[in-house]
């Protein structure tokens, strides 16, 4: 499922050599074959992210969560050239030179992931202006990528790394459609340009969404879908074409002759089809996951999450059967119809079932707090009966968004190797009283509570009343 | 079938509210803004609190509840609400907010659209909330009506105070309504309050009238200042220019709601008397009128002296009363950080509790377990600000509450998804 371009065309390139040399195929075809998935540029807006300089330093005597479920008393985390290199209890040596940072009586964890953010399409001012998250003039436009709207000036993105301790975020277009358009994984570090913000190798995503959302944008505007109904059969009418459209460039990838038109629509499905682009589908219900389910079999994609999935406990088993994840809120509940039957239990119920449960925040403002949103999940399931640990819960904000971007080999647990992605916690961060006091991202320390100029203020910030202040 | 039956007799058979009850042992918080007392008995008689405090005896024949290890408290309440207004966002059919094409608006009255047994009502209740301010939008002016004042009981009477306050938008929000701007806004609002004020002034029966003689009459209690005026406004400009309101209408009982950027302008506010119930953590730019939002502005307005409570104006989606407690223990955690400006334990909790009931000079009545309060009472397992806790016990005008709600029975029905003998909706 992990999305590097290098390893995918080398791969492709050495297959085609055999061809060549092996001489199976014949000579005039196998000559202008591109080889698979080497038909066009799969990535044209590459990163330009770089990580920024930071020292050699060890956390020490902290209580550590390695996101993953493990714990650690009394415990060091050592950072080094951009990368976690050890994390162990007290009896790690601190390697010479190291900054220390005492961390007694506070946590260290990997920095927080969401897996559904808007930060940049519907950034702050909420003005029509910068209002870019749904393209809503068509039920499909897999065409549309979130990163060709994300405005690097948002001030959210500050929020989220200070407040939250937020390190990764994937933007996603809203859920105004079906096939609402790509995703786009970032670091949480400003830049100049989208692309300075991308997270490298990062698979990209295709949002799709269920439910009330699209049928009631295209029905309002009188045209289908305007129902459940109509919704998969719009959906399934252009997997149809999906397939038609992979079946052709596999066959001039594999087999050369004159090149498929290109659709750009088409790309992102084929790319699903491909398993190279993760499905992140918006739905609320569990009858209509389990739909979706089935149309993923029909088509043979596979739905990596289910986001807002607000009656994933009812069907926990289903999706534990079926490999999908569920990316909730912890309790939001009845702002509409498809979300009436909303519990605080539903992580616990997803994670006790054994099934892939993580938190997101779909907001703004709830991106600031996804530690305590995990923090009251995790209370509701307590009190429901289900043992469950901080350091197990911690997860929901860690690896388990970490995997479904496809990104869980590079960042979301303190693992050695793994990117700088640490948060410095100054009490428990379970608790309502606690914030990050230091962040870092790939090794650099980009927000510290004790230093107002380790603190970001964007453009658009900048000269206005509240200027740096502590927001 | 257990649980239900339990339920149903928490309804039917709950205590007079005569009933005299003691509870003791537990940490208890006044909601006055004073600090937690430890071990500490509330004596509840009559629906309303006797005593409340450390060293306080047990009346002969109380019933004793102890809440030895737990946490004791007045129940929250929701400063900006639309509870029994309405289901949810995405229902329009169930709204009753607002009323854009009524030709009334200030004589709109919210207390006759409540309705208590919404899922919201008991779900709410069961975090600990025990009133609500029942807040309507503005609909085809930028004054939405007459709010209310309700209790969350599980029964059907939930109307505590009628036509509480008008509520008024004057930012953002009111330019719409108002007809394009913020001088538009006022313009209509200093004619509605003029008529108000002198109704012979007034040519009602006009064609071209800006306001009805129902909607003067509504604002009549405003301009003589016994009803308070709700003013949404978030730039600190736009709270200067509602502050001089006082000035044409000494009378007038002015609440700011929202006040996002009331931090920059807190000494005139304080000045002018005039309390805030501010939206609780915003920080963000979210609009060009509350560019300067932080979350120290709470804090920065309790320390010019002003009278502050938080609510959920103006949070995006999920504005769940559930969420005030929580968002009380992050201004708490504010203090911790270097250049903010936090809240110690005891003001945080009264934001939540005493100060929205004194915002609309209500504290006499709801928001602390001071003598002479209804009893509003809420037991929690552990300090009430905390993610980790939740109520064990809820009185409500002295009489008892359930603790579950539709949610709690939806959790104990797949609490084991699988479904067994029979399909999942014989299972209760």
């Amino acid at each position: 499922m992990v999305f590097n371009n290098k390893l995918r065309f080398s791969v492709a390139v050495a297959l085609a050599l055999t061809a060549c040399t092996g001489g199976a195929a014949p000579k005039s075809a196998s000559s202008d074959a591109p080889g698979k998935g080497k038909g066009f540029d799969h990535d044209p807006f590459p990163s330009t992210y770089h990580a920024y300089p930071g020292a050699p330093t060890a956390i020490v005597h902290a209580t550590v969560y390695d996101g993953e479920g493990g714990r650690i008393e009394d415990g060091t985390v050592l950072l080094a050239g951009g990368k976690v290199t050890a994390v162990g209890g007290p009896d790690l040596a601190v390697p010479a030179g190291a900054t220390v940072v005492d961390g007694t009586g506070k946590w260290v964890t990997p920095g927080v992931i969401d897996v559904h953010s808007h930060l940049g399409d519907y950034p702050s001012p909420a003005v029509k202006a910068l209002s870019d998250g749904n393209e809503a003039t068509a039920p499909v436009t897999a065409q549309v990528w979130a990163e060709h709207s994300v405005w690097p000036q948002d001030p959210g993105f500050s929020r989220a790394l200070v407040n939250g301790g937020v390190t990764t975020l994937q933007i996603l277009p809203g859920s105004a459609n079906l096939f609402g358009g790509r995703s786009v994984t970032l670091k949480n570090v400003y830049a100049r340009t989208v692309q300075g913000m991308k997270f490298p190798g990062a698979p990209y995503g295709l949002k799709m969404a269920c439910g009330e959302n699209p049928k009631r944008v295209y029905g309002g505007k009188n045209r289908e879908p305007s129902t459940r109904m109509g919704n998969v059969a719009v959906d399934r009418q252009t997997w149809m074409k999906a397939v038609e459209y992979k079946r052709k460039w596999d066959k001039y990838e594999e087999k050369g002759g004159e090149a498929p038109a290109r659709d750009a629509s088409m790309d992102t499905l084929m790319g699903v089809l491909n398993g190279e682009i993760l499905v992140h589908n918006h739905c609320y219900r569990a009858d209509e996951m389990a739909i979706v389910l089935d149309m993923a079999k029909e088509f043979g994609y596979k739905v990596t999450a289910f986001h807002h999935a607000v009656e994933a406990y009812k069907i926990a088993d289903l999706l534990k059967a079926t490999g999908t994840c569920a990316a909730v809120w912890a309790d939001w509940y009845g702002f509409k119809m498809e979300s009436y039957d909303g519990i605080r239990e539903n992580l616990a119920i997803l994670h006790n079932a054994g099934a892939c449960v993580m938190i997101h925040s779909d907001d703004q403002n709830g991106i600031q707090r996804l530690n305590q949103e995990v923090a009251k999940a995790l209370a509701a399931g307590r009190r429901a009966g289900f043992t469950i640990s901080d350091e197990q819960a911690w997860t929901w904000l860690a690896i388990a968004p970490a995997r479904a971007l496809g990104i869980a080999d590079r960042t979301g647990s303190l693992k050695p190797g793994k990117m700088g992605d640490v948060v410095l916690w100054n009490g428990n961060p379970l608790s309502v009283y606690t914030r990050p006091e230091k962040v870092w991202i790939d090794g650099a320390m980009l927000y510290d509570a004790n230093n107002p100029k380790l603190r970001p203020v964007s453009d658009f910030e900048l000269g206005q009343p509240g200027e740096g202040d502590v927001k | 079938m257990k649980r239900l039956l339990l339920a149903a007799a928490a309804l039917i058979a709950a205590p007079l509210p005569a009933e005299t009850i003691a509870i003791t042992g537990g940490t208890l918080a006044i909601g006055d803004g004073s600090q937690p007392i430890k071990g500490g008995t509330v004596v509840i008689a009559n629906g309303r609190v006797v005593a409340a405090g450390a060293g306080v005896a047990v009346p002969a024949g109380a019933r004793v509840v102890d809440a030895t290890g737990k946490w004791v408290s007045p129940g929250i309440i929701a400063g900006v609400s639309t509870l029994g207004l309405m289901e949810g966002y995405g229902m329009s059919e169930t709204n009753d907010l607002s009323a854009d094409k009524s030709p009334f608006s200030a004589a709109l009255d919210m207390s006759t659209a409540i309705n208590p047994t919404g899922q919201r009502i008991g779900v709410e209740r069961a975090a600990g909330v025990t009133r609500a301010f029942v807040i309507p939008a503005a609909g085809n002016t930028m004054f939405g009506g007459q709010g209310a004042v309700i209790d969350l009981g599980a029964d059907m009477d939930p109307v505590t105070r009628p036509r509480a306050f008008q509520y008024v938008e004057l930012g953002e929000d009111g330019m719409g309504p108002a007809g394009g701007s913020r001088p538009a806004a006022y313009a209509l609002l200093r004619v509605a309050l003029g008529a108000a004020a002198n109704p012979a002034s007034a040519d009602f029966a006009s064609k071209d009238a800006l306001i009805t003689r129902q909607d003067a009459e509504a604002l009549a209690p405003v301009v003589r200042g016994t009803q308070p005026l709700l003013v949404h406004v978030e730039r600190a400009a736009d709270i200067r220019s509602v502050l001089a309101l006082k000035k044409q209408y000494p009378a007038i009982r002015l609440v700011l709601v929202g006040a996002t950027e009331g931090w920059m302008v807190a000494g005139e506010i304080a000045a002018a008397g005039v309390p805030v119930i501010a939206a609780a953590l915003l920080d963000l730019p979210e609009k060009f009128e509350s560019i300067a939002a932080t979350q120290s502005n709470v804090g920065r307005l309790a320390k010019a002296g002003v009278t502050v409570a938080i609510s959920n104006a103006d949070i995006s989606e999920g504005p769940y009363e559930s969420y005030l407690a929580q968002y009380a223990g992050n201004l708490v955690a504010l203090t911790k950080i270097p250049g903010a400006q936090g809240l110690d334990w005891g003001a945080a909790f009264a934001t939540i509790t005493s100060k929205p009931a004194a915002a609309i000079e209500m504290d006499g009545e709801i928001g602390s377990l001071r003598p002479g309060r209804r009893a509003d009472v809420v037991v929690w397992d552990g300090d009430p600000l905390e993610l980790s806790s939740a109520p064990t016990a809820i009185f409500i005008d002295g009489v008892a509450q359930p603790t579950t709600s539709r949610q709690t029975r939806l959790r104990d029905r797949y609490l084991d998804p699988v479904e067994k003998g029979l399909p999942k909706a014989y299972e209760r």
